[in-house]
C-alpha cells in the first residue's frame, strides 16, 4: 500500500510539470499583454513608459526564463505578485476571496444533496408515476433554465416587488455595528438568493442518478428476498436498497470536491458575490499571469488529490487494486 | 466552523420561508431644499473595483474616483472646466511661458496630521518620473527641466519651452512625502490605506465589496456634509439597477435606455433625481489614410455625407447625446460652435464618389472602380455595444450610396495587438475620451504614427502639426483658441474621422441629496457642498 501511494504522488510531479508548462504556454500565447491592458489607447502613456512597465513585470525576458522564475517561486510555495497595479501577493489575494466560494459552494452542495436524494428516491419509487412525472419536470426545469435570466426574475421580485430579500452582495450597509446574531441572519438574507438558484440549476443531475441507481437496485435480487421475508416498504427501500443505491451519488461527491474552489463568474457577477470566479475572469482580462497560474495551479493540485484520494477509496474497498495486479494504474 | 454551517443553513431555510418586512415605503414626491446638516451617508454603484490607492499606480477609473475623494492636486478643473487653485493657492507664470511658480495654501494637513508643504510637491514629481515607479503618468513631468522648492510653501517648476498642457499636469494628486520617502512605492501601504489631504479619508475596505470613506473634519475647504461615501463594487449592470430600484444604491449611471423608457414612473421620480450632462468623449468612425480606398479625400468626405449622424444619435442613443463635429467637446472654450461641418446629403456623396472614379454598378447594385467593387470592412472592439449600433446603422447608409460595408467585431486584445499595432484595418469604429486640455498632439500630430502609438490611422498634415505645436507652446488662451478652430475647420474638411456623436452622461441620484448643480463639468464636482437634510437621513 505504501509503495502504491508513493508510487502515485511521484506520478503527479511529471503531471504537475506539465499541466503548469501548457497553462503557462497558452496563457502567454493569447493575445495581449498585462502591460498592453493596461495602457492601451492612453494617450498619457508614453512608449518609454510602456517599456519601463514591461520591465518592471519582467516581460522583456524571454519566456523560458519567466516559466523558470515562476516555478522556482513556485517550489517555494510563494505564487508571486499580482500584475494588477496594487502588486498585492497572489496568495493574499486567493486568500480573501477563498472562504466565500467555499462555503457558498459547501452550503449549496449541502442543501443541493438533501432534495435530490429524496426527490430521486421518490421519483425511483413511484416509477413513471404523476410524482415522478413533475418531479422530472421541476428538476429539468431546473437544468434549462438560464440561471442569470432566473436571478434577475427572482431579485426583481423578491427584491424590489416584495421587498423581502436583499439584492446582491453578502452585507448589509453598517453590517460591523450589529451583533453576531443579526450579522447572521444579514448573511442568511443574502444568501438565500444565490443559494436557492445555485441549487435548482443543479439538481436535475443528482437526482436523475439517485433515480436510476434506486431503480436498478430495486430490482436486485436480495430486495425480493427482503420482502419476501415480509419486511414493510419502508425498510426495504430505505434501510436495504438506499446504502447500495447511493454509492454513485457518493462517487460524485468525491467528484466534486476540487469543483468547490471554483465559482461561476455569471454567477457571481450578477449577485456581486466577491468570490473566485469573478477573482480569475477579472484575471484572466487583465492578462494578469501570476494571478491566472496560482488559481490555475491550485485547482491541479486539488484536482489531482482529488483522483489519488478517490483511487485509495476504491483500493480500500477493492481487492484486485489492492493487491496491484488489477492493472487499475 | 461544523455548529456555525448549521445555525447558516437553519437560519438559511427561515429566512427563505419567513416573510420578513423591512419594505421601504416612498417618502412623498413633494421635496424643500431643507437646511444642510451634517450626517448620512451617499452609496455609490461601481462596476469595477480600486485596484490601488496610489493614483499614480493606477490607469482604471474606479481608483480614480475613490483617489479623487482622498486626495488633492496643486490645481484642478472647476464646474466650468477651467483650472483653478487646490492645494496651491495661487501661481504666477513667467513672461516667457517657461517657469511656472505656485503659491502653496498654509494650514492644510495630511490626514495623519502632518502639515502639507513643499516637500510633498517635490516628492511626487521625483517619485513620478523615477525610472524604477511603473507610472504611466510620467511623459508630461519629463518635459520639466528643473523642479525647486526654495521654501516650504512655495513650488517653482522650469520647462525648456513653453508647455501648456504643464499646468494641468499639476493636477496630479500629490502624495505624503512623509510616509513614502526613502520607500519602494510599488510595496507601499498607502495602495489599501491611502493618505491624503482630501475632503474623505479611507476607513474600511472590504475586497470585492464595497469601500467605505469617511469625512474628513479637518478639509481646508470645510467638513463635507455627508459623512460617508460608500463605493460599492456591483460588476453586473442589470443588478446595480435593480439594487438603485431596491434603495440600496443612491447614485449610478443610467443607460439611455433606462432612463428614457425604464425610470418615469412617478415612484421613481420622486426618490430619484436624473440629470444629463455632456461626458467628454466621442465616438467616431476612423479610416485607414495607407489604405488605397481611402487616400482620396472626396472618397472619405462621400462617406460623411452619406452617414446620417443624427439618425445615429437618436438610433444608438435614443437622443441621449449630441452630433460631434471634432475632438472637443461642446461647450468648452476649444470648441468651435460654428464650424462647417459636411451635412448629410446623399446626393453629394454619390456626386464626390462619381468624381473619384466610381461610377459604374454591380449587379448586386455596388459601385465598382476597376472592375473591384467599392466594399470594405469596419471594424470594432467586443463589448460595446452602441459601437456596434453605430456601425450597423452606418452599413445601411452606405449601402444606399452603393458602399458596402461589413462589420467585425473583436475581442479587446486581439483587436489591439493583431488589428490597430499592425496597421491591418480599412475603417474603424472608436473612441476617444476628451481630456480638458485641448492639446491632441498624441492622437493628431505627425509624429505619432509609429507602431503602438495613437495616430494608428496615418494622419500627416503640416498644417495641423503646425498648429498643434504652437498651441501647446503658448499660454495665450485667445491664441490657442486660434489654433484649434483651424484645426477642427481642416478635420471637417480633411475628414480623417467622421466625428460622430458625443454621449451623455445620465446619473441618478437619490432625490434626499440637494445642493447638487449640474454643470458642464458634470455634478460631482461640489460633492462636498452635497447635504441631506436631517428629517431625510437614512444612514
Amino acid at each position: 500500500m505504501a509503495y502504491y501511494l508513493a508510487k502515485r504522488l511521484l506520478l503527479m510531479i511529471p503531471l504537475l510539470i506539465g499541466i503548469t508548462v501548457i497553462t503557462f504556454g497558452v496563457i502567454h500565447l493569447t493575445p495581449g499583454e498585462p502591460v498592453e491592458m493596461q495602457t492601451a489607447m492612453n494617450p498619457k502613456v508614453s512608449a518609454e513608459a510602456r517599456d519601463r512597465l514591461r520591465k518592471y513585470y519582467e516581460l522583456d525576458k524571454p519566456i523560458h526564463v519567466q516559466y523558470y522564475r515562476w516555478v522556482s517561486r513556485l517550489v517555494r510555495l510563494d505564487l508571486g505578485k499580482s500584475f494588477s497595479p496594487d502588486g498585492r501577493p497572489v496568495a493574499a489575494k486567493i486568500r480573501e476571496r477563498l472562504p466565500i466560494t467555499i462555503n457558498l459552494n459547501i452550503i449549496s452542495l449541502i442543501l443541493e444533496f438533501a432534495l435530490a436524494i429524496p426527490i430521486g428516491v421518490m421519483a425511483a419509487t413511484h416509477r413513471n408515476g404523476p410524482l415522478d412525472r413533475w418531479t422530472t419536470v421541476f428538476v429539468f426545469l431546473g437544468f434549462a433554465t438560464p440561471l442569470f435570466w432566473l436571478s434577475l426574475i427572482l431579485m426583481y421580485l423578491f427584491g424590489i416587488q416584495f421587498g423581502w430579500l436583499p439584492i446582491s452582495g453578502l452585507h448589509s450597509l453598517g453590517y460591523a455595528t450589529h451583533g453576531f446574531w443579526w450579522q447572521l441572519w444579514d448573511l442568511a438574507k443574502h444568501l438565500v438568493l444565490p443559494v436557492s438558484v445555485a441549487t435548482f440549476g443543479s439538481l436535475a443531475g443528482l437526482s436523475r442518478y439517485m433515480r436510476s441507481g434506486m431503480i436498478d437496485t430495486l430490482g436486485q435480487d436480495y430486495i425480493t428476498t427482503a420482502r419476501a421475508k415480509g419486511l414493510s416498504e419502508r425498510v426495504v427501500v430505505y434501510k436495504h436498497a438506499l446504502r447500495n443505491a447511493l454509492l454513485p451519488v457518493i462517487t460524485l461527491l468525491g467528484l466534486s470536491v476540487p469543483g468547490l474552489i471554483g465559482g461561476s463568474v455569471i454567477f457571481e457577477s450578477i449577485f456581486s458575490i466577491p468570490g473566485m470566479g469573478q477573482l480569475f475572469y477579472q484575471g484572466v482580462m487583465a492578462r494578469d499571469y501570476p494571478l491566472v497560474m496560482g488559481i490555475l495551479v491550485i485547482g491541479a493540485v486539488l484536482t489531482l488529490l482529488g483522483n489519488l484520494l478517490a483511487d485509495l477509496g476504491y483500493a480500500l474497498a477493492d481487492p484486485r487494486i489492492r493487491h496491484g495486479r488489477g492493472g487499475a494504474l | 466552523m461544523k455548529i456555525g454551517l448549521i445555525a447558516c443553513l437553519c437560519l438559511f431555510v427561515i429566512a427563505l420561508l419567513s416573510s420578513c418586512t423591512d419594505k421601504k415605503t416612498p417618502t412623498p414626491a413633494a421635496r424643500t431644499a431643507g437646511t444642510p446638516a451634517y450626517g448620512d451617508a451617499i452609496v455609490i454603484g461601481s462596476i469595477g473595483e480600486p485596484s490601488t490607492l496610489v493614483p499614480i499606480l493606477a490607469s482604471d477609473s474606479a481608483s480614480s474616483d475613490v483617489s479623487g475623494q482622498i486626495y488633492n492636486g496643486l490645481v484642478r478643473y472647476d464646474k466650468n472646466l477651467k483650472l483653478e487653485p487646490e492645494l496651491a493657492e495661487s501661481w504666477d507664470i513667467s513672461a516667457d511661458g517657461l517657469t511656472i511658480t505656485f503659491h502653496l495654501r498654509k494650514g492644510v494637513t495630511w490626514h495623519d496630521g502632518q502639515p502639507f508643504t513643499s516637500r510633498d510637491v517635490l516628492y511626487t514629481y521625483r517619485v513620478t518620473i523615477d525610472p524604477k515607479t511603473p507610472t504611466a503618468y510620467a511623459e508630461n513631468f519629463k518635459q520639466v527641466k528643473k523642479a525647486e522648492a526654495p521654501d516650504a510653501y512655495t513650488f517653482r517648476v522650469t520647462y525648456s519651452k513653453p508647455f501648456a498642457p504643464a499646468l494641468e499636469s499639476w493636477s496630479q494628486a500629490m502624495l505624503p512625502a512623509h510616509l513614502l520617502e526613502g520607500k519602494d512605492i510599488t510595496k507601499s501601504e498607502l495602495a489599501r490605506h491611502p493618505v491624503g489631504t482630501g475632503p474623505y479619508r479611507l476607513k474600511e475596505w472590504i475586497a470585492g465589496q464595497q469601500l467605505v470613506l469617511e469625512s474628513n473634519h479637518h478639509y481646508f475647504e470645510g467638513r463635507p456634509w455627508i459623512d460617508r461615501y460608500v463605493y460599492r463594487i456591483i460588476p453586473d449592470s442589470s443588478t446595480m439597477y435593480m439594487e438603485l430600484k431596491a434603495g440600496g444604491l443612491d447614485y449610478m449611471g443610467l443607460s439611455p435606455v433606462q432612463y428614457q423608457r425604464q425610470t418615469n414612473t412617478p415612484e421613481f421620480l420622486s426618490l430619484f433625481n436624473k440629470y444629463r450632462y455632456p461626458v467628454s468623449a466621442y465616438t467616431y468612425l476612423g479610416y485607414n489614410l495607407r489604405h488605397p480606398l481611402f487616400r482620396d479625400k472626396r472618397v472619405r468626405q462621400a462617406i460623411a455625407s452619406a452617414i446620417n449622424k443624427d439618425e445615429i444619435v437618436q438610433g444608438v442613443l435614443l437622443g441621449m447625446g449630441q452630433v460631434a463635429h471634432g475632438p472637443y467637446k461642446p461647450g468648452t472654450w476649444p470648441y468651435k460652435a460654428d464650424l462647417r461641418d459636411l451635412g448629410y446629403n446623399p446626393e453629394r456623396a454619390r456626386k464626390l464618389l462619381t468624381e473619384a472614379g466610381w461610377k459604374e454598378k454591380n449587379a448586386a447594385g455596388f459601385l465598382v472602380k476597376d472592375g473591384r467593387p467599392f466594399s470594405f470592412t469596419i471594424l470594432t472592439n467586443q463589448g460595446n455595444d452602441l459601437r456596434l449600433k453605430t456601425a450597423l446603422i452606418i452599413q445601411q447608409r452606405l449601402k444606399d450610396v452603393g458602399i458596402q460595408v461589413k462589420i467585425r467585431v473583436v475581442e479587446w486584445a486581439s483587436f489591439l495587438k493583431n488589428f490597430i499595432d499592425k496597421g491591418d484595418f480599412e475603417a474603424l469604429v472608436m473612441g476617444w475620451t476628451i481630456p480638458p486640455d485641448p492639446d491632441i498632439f498624441d492622437v493628431w500630430h505627425s509624429s505619432k504614427t509609429g507602431p503602438k502609438e495613437l495616430n494608428f490611422i496615418g494622419f500627416k498634415n503640416s498644417e495641423v502639426d503646425r498648429l498643434i505645436e504652437q498651441g501647446r507652446s503658448t499660454f495665450d488662451l485667445a491664441e490657442r483658441k486660434r489654433c484649434y478652430f483651424r484645426i477642427q475647420e481642416i478635420l471637417a474638411d480633411e475628414q480623417p474621422y467622421t466625428f460622430l456623436y458625443v454621449p451623455d452622461a445620465l446619473p441618478a441620484v437619490s432625490a434626499r441629496f440637494r445642493g447638487i448643480e449640474p454643470a458642464p463639468a458634470g455634478i460631482m464636482y461640489n460633492f462636498i457642498k452635497w447635504y441631506v437634510p436631517k428629517e431625510e437621513q437614512r444612514y
